[in-house]
């Protein structure tokens, strides 16, 4: 791989900025799993696991099943973020493979949000507001 | 096709459920009484959103969040809201109290964090570069290396008033700032992940989270102080860090922003992995030093100081991991901006693991300055099972307990100290009335008694005397005597011990000691354990009027020691009895009670 | 080096910069008290008891450790310090055996004495005694780790002063202790029996194996003819433990007091001393002027640095001399010379050699060569430390013996070269001074190689024999060694030159003066003292160069022939071969 000089850096910083644009402003589904240790030990990959099964089960192919680091959430892991076009970002808790199924098919199929499993977003981000504040 | 409204109603187990259920039900008929069932969505959330005002309603996309709801609200709310689009305004939860801890230039508020440290933590895939460049990642390094002289970072981090967050508080740019003066053929930066406090992750959690932002801060102390090698330490107990502290990097070398001449700059800067065994001792910074030299590691007196004399006797600049995801922030948006935030003498944000009988256990990170109260009733959402307050303990082994009287005092390190405690590096255990304070400070007397390394007479010797003593009171073997021998030998560690670890040692028991003599002193006095919690003291026994004869106590007791016929009373053998506490647990009708 | 400005006391204090609080204490006669501290080591402030306050902080800083800084205002005792220092002190004692009647270090302990400094009267904590074994496997010292207070002195001492590694700790927190390095015995471990872990260990944990009572019983037994000699270095120092200042020459009364004690003959390993030079001298002629063997010759007389050479650096065997050290050599001249001359059977002789030093007591038993006369040539080899007690319990007021009491010269009268072994250099200096001779057939006009003198812990230079130039190196701390050795090694691998002709190795800081079985308390200072005794010795004797000593000369001509004769080398020479570090 090419080492990076100033100019690299923008480069790349510019496409991967627009990637992460892309995620939030595009047509399609994204799964974000807090693959902490706290997350995988309560359970994260088998809630993966799940996760892929049951999308490949309903033949979506425009769902992305990502990882992530802890959300900080730890009474409620394994935490998931699930990101829908048009839909508010949500923060499920507590995801054992059954809640996942539910989620895919209910959420990301059925557009309607999953009972008793939704966390309020622990906090702001000092870089997304700068983010927010610039648009 | 999507809703155009969700309604989250709190339903966590710490929410007044009755009063949520009431409002979710009156807001789904409401919702179907005006027709909008199909594009309203009413939901059951999974926690409490209230920040202690519950039951709490929030309004998606637009996140607005209503608290102190009842059910009569329900009209209102669909109509003016959702139907006419105005906020109602006497059920928002009033933001400008909670934003007092923010900068200005932050306006979206949740749970009153705010996540610099934690910023890419459960936002960013921690296994692809990419996404941290996206986020601004590595930006603060091209910033030191093609903007600023070395100087000038040590300003910056000089303005914002960083403070070193392993637990000594020592301001970071005063650090950087010794170990640039110091003229040396080469010089070192450590990263310390050593994190070995019971309780606490705050460390762990950065590293699997977002490992570039500790990389770039220490390239960056690198070109600040001219140090062309760094070394992380780290506990060998945690392979995903690890892991994903390697695989960052090598996508850092690959990229050309680690290795030499980084970004096209003459300036040289690499990393190495070491692994601690994971000795609680270890992460002292001069035992740390000479475990990575390969030696055991055992404290040394300071000075001289790493600054000066450190890894292989060169100058040395070793932070705690959340200094480091700290700094790359300070640099772009500039020392003054994190300077706002905090206390006078506190800056910035702080990592803590919550934990304890608290509803929400998690990682939070918290402007400094913000109170107990809010951290545990609002963050926390709440006591455990509704049990009453006792204390907190902050700063793990080292520290001490915090009673309901400071609940509302501001964090920061000055106050922390001043109360008997510390900030520690960041473990917060929150305890109820369930939580005995003599066996709380047995709990971390056990910990530092293991933990010690041997090196000096008063934290070998005296940790172990020390911990007996309030083992014996414990057992209700202790006497006024013993008490006072835990001060003398308390001073005598604080004064005598080499490093922190036996200096703080004491800390837990004579903390207990000063806020909750009253509870020793039941244990030595009238041999009873008020919180029901150390086992030597406690009788179990059954309540003959309300036992009804389920024989349910019986089979549960691993001893056998409960007899009673069928629908007969049951009685305990207080001889045999080894009070496990199972029968207490079991018993459906209250007939059970322990003394 | 900038000076410092503070205050200690209230008294206003000026010291160099990088002093520490204890140094400037002491300078002002302010006493702190300590326990782990020892001015040979680097402060490894583990005990606490030195703790003072400075103004201005609420912590307490450790005065052995911490330098004084601009301004400073250190109190070193009030009430609370005193508190501290005392919990400290009872704490210690909490683990600590309570048995100094039978303790080897009773009435010259330093945690004795700061108990009873402190007044302690009673024990006010729980007792917790370790039950830890007691290791006597080398023969020389044995380790009590039950009495230890871990203050890291021996391990120091053994890593960093010898280089050896045979000590360690082990073991965390409370069940730390001190070990053989991976915990195997100290007999099977690396230790080269130097015996500077006990001279510096301040307790009895670390201690001389003690063979006084086998002495005493050869002493009473009628069929043993007792003989007895006495090391350069033991007259300078045993004055010590009977009030005597460091470096007071007490031969008289050291020979006078061994009379007493029922000796039938008393030597002086000094003349054996003379004897090894006659033999080591001429080694070094043949190896210099002729080129018959390698070059440099290193000396042999130390046994800890045998010991050390064979397990570390087997590669210098044949640099070594084959000279015996010198009691060896008067043990066997005793039970052969001495033995036909008296027409005593040698089974009958009971040879005890009195050394500053615990590694003879495993030399005496080292190889097959040390029973050239067909017994053990020397029976028993007592530390200074173990005749003071021997002449204490023989009821022997030492201070008031005469200072004229004379030795058995046929094996005792010695020259001044033979005295000087006892200090690092001196036997570089004596096979010098004889090697002229054996060179250039003259006597030297100044007897005095200042060069090789002092406590450097190498010292180089070149000596110039009639237009030859002698580069000599002279090293002790065993620490010092390996640099000396990787020049030679150097030198070796580039087939050139050798980096040196000569090298003088003891392992003991000073020389034998700082030897592991000298008297308690030995620092640099003392050493100094000790070893200017040993240099006005050599300046009062009638004879300074071996080869001038008659009885050394006489034995040549009656029973050895010359020099390095058939005859000496079967008495007066061993050999050496490599040993693994780790017996099992
Ligand atoms: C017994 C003991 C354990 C410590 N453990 C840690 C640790 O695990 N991580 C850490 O960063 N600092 C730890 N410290 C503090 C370090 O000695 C040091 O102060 C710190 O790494 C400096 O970094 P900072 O200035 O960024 O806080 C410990 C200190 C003591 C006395
Ligand atoms: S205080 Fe405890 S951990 Fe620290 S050096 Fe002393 S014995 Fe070791
Ligand atoms: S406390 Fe345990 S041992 Fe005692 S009676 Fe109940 S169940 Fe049995
Ligand atoms: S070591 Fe000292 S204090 Fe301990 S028993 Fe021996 S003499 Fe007494
Ligand atoms: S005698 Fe010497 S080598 Fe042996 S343990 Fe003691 S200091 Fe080390
Ligand atoms: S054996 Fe002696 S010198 Fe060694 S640590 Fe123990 S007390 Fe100190
Ligand atoms: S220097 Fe002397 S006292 Fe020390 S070990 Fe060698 S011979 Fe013995
Ligand atoms: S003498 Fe200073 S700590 Fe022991």
């Amino acid at each position: 791989m090419t080492k990076l000089n100033r100019e690299g850096l923008a480069k790349l910083r510019a496409e991967a900025k627009s990637a992460w644009q892309a995620r939030a402003t595009g047509t399609g589904a994204q799964i974000i799993i807090g693959m902490g240790t706290c997350g995988i030990a309560a359970g994260a990959a088998k809630a993966w696991a799940a996760f892929e099964d049951e999308i490949a089960k309903n033949k979506l192919t425009d769902v992305q099943v990502l990882q992530t680091g802890c959300m900080g959430l730890c009474y409620s892991e394994p935490t998931v973020e699930v990101r829908v076009p048009d839909m508010p970002p949500i923060i499920y808790g507590k995801v054992d493979a059954e809640v996942a199924r539910r989620i895919v098919r209910k959420h990301i199929v059925g557009k309607l949000l999953i009972n008793d499993h939704i966390y309020d977003r622990p906090a702001v981000d000092a870089f997304a507001e700068k983010a927010a504040g610039k648009k | 096709m999507a809703f155009k409204n969700y309604i989250l109603v709190c339903s966590g187990s710490n929410c007044d459920v009755k009063r949520a259920a009431a409002v979710h039900d009156a807001l789904l008929k409401e919702v179907r009484d005006q027709g909008v069932e199909n594009e309203v969505q009413v939901l059951k959330s999974g926690s409490c959103m209230a920040l202690g005002q519950c039951p709490g309603v929030k309004i998606l996309p637009e996140e607005t969040l209503y608290v102190n709801v009842q059910p009569e609200d329900a009209a209102t709310i669909i109509t003016q809201h959702l139907k006419q689009g105005r906020p109602v305004a006497r059920l928002l939860f009033d933001r400008t109290q909670t934003s007092k801890y923010f900068p200005p230039d932050v306006t979206t508020v949740h749970q009153k964090q705010l996540r610099i440290v934690l910023r890419n933590c459960g936002v960013i895939d921690p296994e692809k570069i990419e996404e941290y460049i996206a986020r601004d990642g590595y930006a603060a390094l091209e910033k030191a290396l093609f903007q600023m002289k070395p100087d000038a970072v040590i300003d910056e981090l000089k303005k914002s008033g960083l403070r070193g967050r392993g637990g000594g508080g020592f301001p970071t740019w005063q650090k950087w700032l010794f170990t640039k003066k110091v003229a040396a053929d080469q010089k070192y930066i450590i990263c310390n992940a050593d994190e070995g406090d019971p309780g606490a992750y705050m460390d762990r959690s950065t590293l699997e989270g977002d490992p570039h932002s500790v990389l770039e801060a220490m390239t960056i102390a690198g070109y600040t102080v001219g140090a062309s090698q760094g070394f992380i330490y780290i506990r060998a107990e945690y392979p995903l860090a690890i892991n994903r502290l390697n695989l960052a990097i090598k996508q850092a070398r690959e990229r050309g922003l680690l290795g030499k001449g980084i970004l096209g700059s003459g300036f040289d800067f690499d990393i190495e992995l070491r692994l601690g065994a994971g000795a609680f001792v270890c992460g002292e910074e001069t035992a740390l030093i000479t475990s990575i030299e390969g030696n055991r590691g055992m404290p040394s007196p300071r000075p001289p100081y790493p600054a000066v004399k450190g890894l292989w006797e060169k100058p040395t600049v070793i932070n705690n991991v959340e200094t480091w995801a700290a700094i790359p922030v300070i640099l772009l948006k500039g020392g003054d901006w994190f300077g706002k935030i905090g206390t006078a003498t506190s800056k910035g944000t702080k990592v803590f693991a919550l934990t304890g009988k608290v509803n929400n256990c998690g990682l939070i990170e918290v402007p400094m300055g913000i109170t107990l109260r809010e951290i545990i009733y609002e963050i926390g959402g709440g006591m455990l099972n509704g049990k009453a307050f006792k204390a907190v303990q902050t700063g793990g082994p080292s520290g001490g307990v915090i009673t309901k009287d400071h609940l509302d005092m501001p964090i920061d390190y000055e106050s922390l100290a001043k109360l008997g405690s510390i900030m520690g590096s960041g473990g917060m255990i929150v305890m109820d009335e369930d939580d005995c304070m003599v066996d709380v400070s047995k709990f971390y007397l056990e910990f530092t008694v293991d933990e010690s390394c041997g090196k000096c007479a008063p934290c070998r010797i005296g940790g172990r005397t020390l911990y007996n003593l309030v083992d014996k009171i414990s057992k209700g073997k202790g006497t006024l005597d013993d008490v006072e021998q835990i001060r003398t030998i308390g001073l005598a560690m604080r004064k005598a011990s080499l490093c922190g670890l036996g200096q703080t040692a004491p800390n837990p028991a004579i903390s207990t000691l000063k806020y909750f003599e009253t509870e020793y002193l039941a244990h030595i006095n009238e041999k009873k354990c008020p919180a029901g919690k150390c086992r030597d003291l406690l009788t179990f026994y059954i309540l003959p009027d309300k036992c009804i004869g389920c024989t349910l106590c019986a089979r549960r007791c691993p001893v056998s020691c409960i007899s009673g016929d069928r629908r007969q009373v049951h009685v305990i053998d207080t001889v045999k009895c080894i009070k496990c506490g199972e029968c207490y647990q079991a018993c459906k009708f209250g007939a059970v009670s322990r003394t | 080096m900038k000076n410092i400005k503070f205050e200690i006391n209230g008294k206003a204090v000026t010291v160099k910069e990088g002093t520490t609080i204890l140094k400037a204490a002491q300078k002002v006669n302010i006493k702190v008290p300590t326990l782990c501290f020892h001015p040979d080591l680097p402060a490894w402030a583990a005990c606490g008891i030195c703790v003072v306050k400075a103004e201005g902080s609420g912590k307490m800083l450790r005065a052995c450790s911490t330098p004084v800084e601009e301004g400073m205002k250190i109190l070193t005792h009030d009430p609370e310090i005193i508190q501290v220092r005392r919990t400290v002190i009872e704490l210690i004692l909490s683990t600590h055996p309570n048995d100094c009647l039978q303790c080897p270090r009773n009435l010259n302990c330093e945690l004795q004495r700061l108990a009873a400094e402190f007044g302690v009267r009673e024990l006010p904590f729980e007792q917790r005694l370790r039950n830890l074994p007691v290791d006597n496997t080398t023969g020389s010292i044995v380790l009590n780790p039950e009495k230890c207070v871990l203050c890291g002195r021996c391990a120091k001492v053994c890593q960093q002063m010898q280089n050896v590694w045979a000590l360690e700790f082990i073991g965390r927190g409370e069940k730390t202790r001190i070990a053989p390095a991976a915990d195997v015995s100290l007999g099977e471990s690396p230790c080269i029996k130097c015996g500077q872990c006990s001279a510096h260990c301040p307790v009895g944990a670390i201690y001389e194996k003690d063979e006084t009572r086998e002495v005493f019983r050869a002493l009473q037994n009628p069929d043993m003819h007792c003989v007895v000699q006495i090391a350069p270095a033991v007259r300078v120092a045993v004055g010590e433990a009977f009030g005597f200042e460091p470096g007071t020459l007490l031969t008289g009364k050291t020979y006078a007091a061994l009379r007493q004690m029922g000796f039938k003959a008393i030597f002086d390993t000094n003349f054996g001393a003379d004897l090894t030079i006659m033999e080591e001298a001429s080694e070094f002629v043949e190896r210099f002027a002729r080129g018959h063997g390698e070059l440099p010759l290193i000396t042999s007389c130390c046994p800890a640095w045998v010991d050390y050479m064979e397990k570390f650096a087997p590669d210098m065997v044949p640099n070594f001399s084959s000279a015996k050290s010198p009691h060896e050599m008067v043990g066997v001249m005793a039970k052969t010379y001495y033995a036909k001359k008296m027409g005593l059977d040698p089974k009958k002789i009971f040879m005890v050699s009195i050394m500053p030093c615990t590694a003879k007591k495993y030399e005496v038993g080292r190889s097959k060569d040390m029973f050239s006369s067909g017994q053990q040539d020397v029976d028993i080899s007592l530390t200074t430390r173990e005749l003071a007690r021997m002449i204490k319990s023989a009821g022997i007021d030492f201070a008031n013996l005469p200072d004229d009491e004379t030795c058995d010269s046929i094996l005792g009268n010695y020259t001044g070269a033979g005295t000087i072994f006892g200090a690092t250099g001196g036997v570089m200096e004596a096979a010098l001074r004889t090697a002229y001779h054996m060179v250039t057939h003259k006597e030297l006009e100044d007897v005095n190689f200042m060069a090789v003198r002092g406590l450097d812990g190498v010292k180089e230079a070149t000596i110039n024999i009639e237009g030859k130039e002698i580069r000599i190196a002279v090293a002790h701390w065993m620490c010092n060694i390996e640099t000396v050795l990787d020049r030679v090694r150097a030198a070796k691998k580039a087939n050139g030159e050798p980096a040196y002709h000569f090298i003088e190795v003891m392992a003991c800081r000073g020389g034998c003066v700082g030897g592991g079985g000298q008297p308690y308390g030995a620092d640099d200072e003392v050493r100094r003292k000790r070893a200017a005794g040993l240099y006005k010795d050599d300046r009062e004797c009638g004879a300074r160069c071996s080869h001038q000593n008659p009885q050394v000369q006489q034995i040549y001509t009656d029973f050895l022939g010359s020099p390095l004769s058939q005859q000496a080398h079967h008495y007066l020479h061993n050999k050496y071969q490599a040993k693994p570090l780790y017996r099992k």
